[in-house]
């Protein structure tokens, strides 16, 4: 998908002007937030399953080489095949080539980012292929030709409204006077419009939340079973996954599916986790005849041994999305390409350049919710400073923004010029907003001022206060 | 292809500093999957006796939107799921997975259900199971491929019903990967099935019955056919 995150702030204005996304926005703060605290709160060790999630993440990026392989071997014997890809062409040339010799004409999917990011469905439908996203909110989302604007609710910002109109346009053939206010008559005509796509489709691509070196499994996490239909009727099954998606052994993948779903939706676990491995068997009634995993990299080993290697622990729940106040306001499309939120802000500049996404990493007041509630302890905060100073070493800043801070650190690192620039400032500030006690305008401030006004200053400054020997 | 390969592998050597290979740390990583051990087991599935294993297991489904009914044996199953299909107004057609422990129940006791094997392709209304171990700590139902056992049966059908013998309860997911290693290799497919399918992708509204089925009804089996 093209990427629009250079228009950050264009696309937060817009969002905060869509009254139905400011509604959903609302409703989500409610929800997640809520079910997530209610689900940890019950177990009494999730805070330890946390650090045992980060551990075995930690440790399988450590050895991520060695775990590849091992996956790879197992695949291989339980008579699957690997298609390795170093960039999103390279995986888009793979699931291309399957699909063809195949002789695919649709080809259902599940839900996958990954497949977001390489834009697959773009490049099978250039090619004639058609793609059929068959979880319900990702089908919504490609009935409206949008990207989806949350990692585990896609279609969040959709009103059944907008639904109902995309259906009516979509599933031509049904009366068009039938009602379709209620969501439950909306999700019967989705179940039924996918039905026979499930059956129809010649290749199934899933994702997958996890990689198992032990045995070659795949594991996907759904509460729709869409996924399930996805990958069991076809006659060839592509699994799609990030070579960060390893843990080794299935009671590693046991932990943290303990910790995916109650930080994702608050559930205790999610309806349907399942362990793939390799094609149909002998004497098996069905499941697919061909079994392939694309595994891609498309920068993330690029990541491994920095400053951003925690990042690839991330096991997209969302949570950080659902604590987070910038999202909470703007929601996903603002942040202009697939990983939106926190973990996008840290991601999305690793993965499409800091010079695309620069705003992402400034997209954050720093309250520290989102590490807070991360199942996997990933320091988000920190690395949003991280891309912060390389954006500052390589000039990427807007030029007044630059000056000032280049102004601000010559005066911070002379404090007594620092004190008395300081104290100009306060008093000279103090005096001219004496009468109104405020301001409600200020040269190079618009942006605070516009929505807000600056208190003005009562004169003394925190360190002559604090020098003084009040100590509030 | 495999020079993508290569470049993948090299380029994670690259970021994390490898030299070759690194025969000692190897030991420990094969050990590592040739002897997986579990992590921290939550206090809620570890070690509980067997009837409270059971209770947990009951009350979970339940708060996962499964239902539930406990019979004394394997052979009340065709009488019990001719009513469950009479008081949910279902049609009396069911499909059923090819195991054999399945096939010689007393289905013919039952002249007005009509009974079928095999997979399921879309037109059946209604699937019966056998599940291979039931987990008390979320009440999961434990489901492995085979010949014996279609996967299309826990997901096309509108309503799965689930035979789990009572004495196949375990704890923890754990205990389910234990006893899943004891009979061999790993099955094509394990499915771990919580609760009916359901979706909250309409305005954040939950609804159950999204693509998979709409009702998950479990027959907790108390006693019955030895392994």
């Amino acid at each position: 998908m093209q990427a629009t995150s250079r228009a950050f702030k264009e696309n937060v204005h817009r969002a905060l002007r869509d009254p139905d996304l400011q509604a959903a926005l609302t409703k989500m703060r409610q929800g997640f937030v809520e079910r997530r605290a209610t689900a940890a709160a019950r177990l009494p060790e999730f805070e330890a399953l946390r650090d045992q999630g980060r551990a075995i993440k930690d440790h399988t990026l450590a050895n991520l080489d060695f775990y590849l392989t091992r996956f790879e071997e197992r695949v291989v014997a339980a008579g699957g095949r690997i298609h390795w890809a170093s960039d999103a062409e390279a995986a888009r040339t793979a699931i291309l080539e399957i699909c063809r010799k195949a002789g695919a004409r649709t080809v259902t999917k599940g839900k996958s980012m990954i497949g977001e990011e390489i834009a697959i469905n773009e490049h099978l439908a250039l090619h004639g292929i058609e793609p059929v996203e068959t979880d319900l909110g990702e089908y919504i989302i490609q009935l409206r030709d949008e990207p989806p604007s949350h990692l585990i609710a896609p279609a969040i910002h959709v009103t059944r409204e907008q639904i109902a109109a995309s259906f009516r346009k979509a599933h031509t053939g049904l009366d068009p006077d039938r009602p379709l206010r209620e969501p439950r008559a909306l999700l019967v005509e989705a179940r039924e419009a996918l039905r026979g796509r499930f059956l129809a489709a010649d290749v199934g691509i899933t994702g997958a939340n996890f990689l198992i070196a032990e045995t070659g499994s795949t594991v996907i996490v759904t509460n729709e079973g869409n996924g399930d239909l996805t990958q069991s009727l076809p006659r060839v099954h592509i699994v799609l996954a990030s070579i960060e998606k390893l843990v080794p052994s299935l009671e590693d993948a046991a932990t943290i599916l303990r910790l995916l779903a109650r930080s994702a939706t608050g559930q205790e676990f999610s309806v349907y986790t399942t362990f793939s491995t390799g094609p149909r068997r002998p004497g098996d009634l069905d499941g697919p005849e061909e079994f392939h995993v694309v595994l891609l990299d498309n920068g993330r080993s690029r990541m491994l041994g920095g400053e951003f290697q925690d990042m690839l622990r991330c096991i997209r729940c969302g949570a950080c999305l659902n604590h987070c106040p910038i999202y909470q306001s703007v929601g996903g499309h603002a942040y202009g390409w697939v990983y939106t939120g926190p973990m996008g802000a840290v991601l999305t500049p690793a993965l499409i350049g800091i010079e695309e996404a620069g705003h992402l990493p400034n997209a954050s007041t720093f309250c520290g919710r989102c590490e807070s509630v991360c199942p996997m302890r990933i320091p988000l905060p920190k690395m949003m400073r991280h891309w912060r100073e390389r954006e500052f070493e390589r000039h990427l800043q807007p030029a007044r923004m630059q000056v000032a801070l280049k102004l601000w650190a010559f005066l911070a690192r002379r404090p007594a010029l620092y004190r008395l620039a300081v104290r100009i400032g306060a008093a000279a500030l103090g005096v001219a907003g004496r009468r109104a006690g405020a301001f409600g305008r200020l040269p190079l401030a618009g942006g605070w001022t516009r929505s807000r006004d600056l208190p003005a200053p009562e004169g003394g400054s925190f360190q002559s206060a604090w020098r003084a020997g009040r100590r509030l | 292809m495999s020079d993508e390969r290569q470049a993948i592998l090299a380029s994670i050597a690259r970021a994390l500093r490898r030299e070759g290979p690194e025969a000692d740390a190897h030991a420990e990583l094969e050990l590592r999957l040739s002897q997986p051990k579990p992590n921290l087991i939550p206090r809620r599935a570890a070690d509980l006796p067997h009837p409270e294993r059971v209770a947990l297991f009951a009350t979970m489904a339940r708060e996962a939107d499964a239902t539930l009914a406990e019979l004394p044996s394997a052979e009340a199953a065709p009488a019990a799921i001719a009513d469950y299909l009479r008081r949910e107004n279902l049609p009396p057609e069911l499909r059923i997975a090819p195991d054999p422990v399945l096939e010689k129940l007393p289905w013919s006791a039952l002249p007005l259900l009509s009974v079928s094997y095999g997979r399921a392709t879309g037109a059946e209304a209604v699937s019966v199971t056998s599940a291979f171990a039931g987990i008390a700590e979320t009440g999961t139902l434990m489901l492995t491929s085979g010949p014996t056992m279609p996967t299309t049966l826990n997901f096309l059908p509108d309503t799965n019903i689930v035979l789990l013998r009572a004495a196949r309860i375990v704890g923890a997911y754990e205990e389910a990967w234990t006893l899943l290693r004891q009979t061999g290799a790993m099955p094509r497919t394990v499915n771990f099935i919580t609760g009916p399918s359901r979706s909250a992708d309409i305005e954040q509204t939950l609804q159950l019955g999204a693509h998979g089925p709409r009702r998950l009804h479990i027959l907790l089996i108390h006693a019955g056919p030895a392994d």
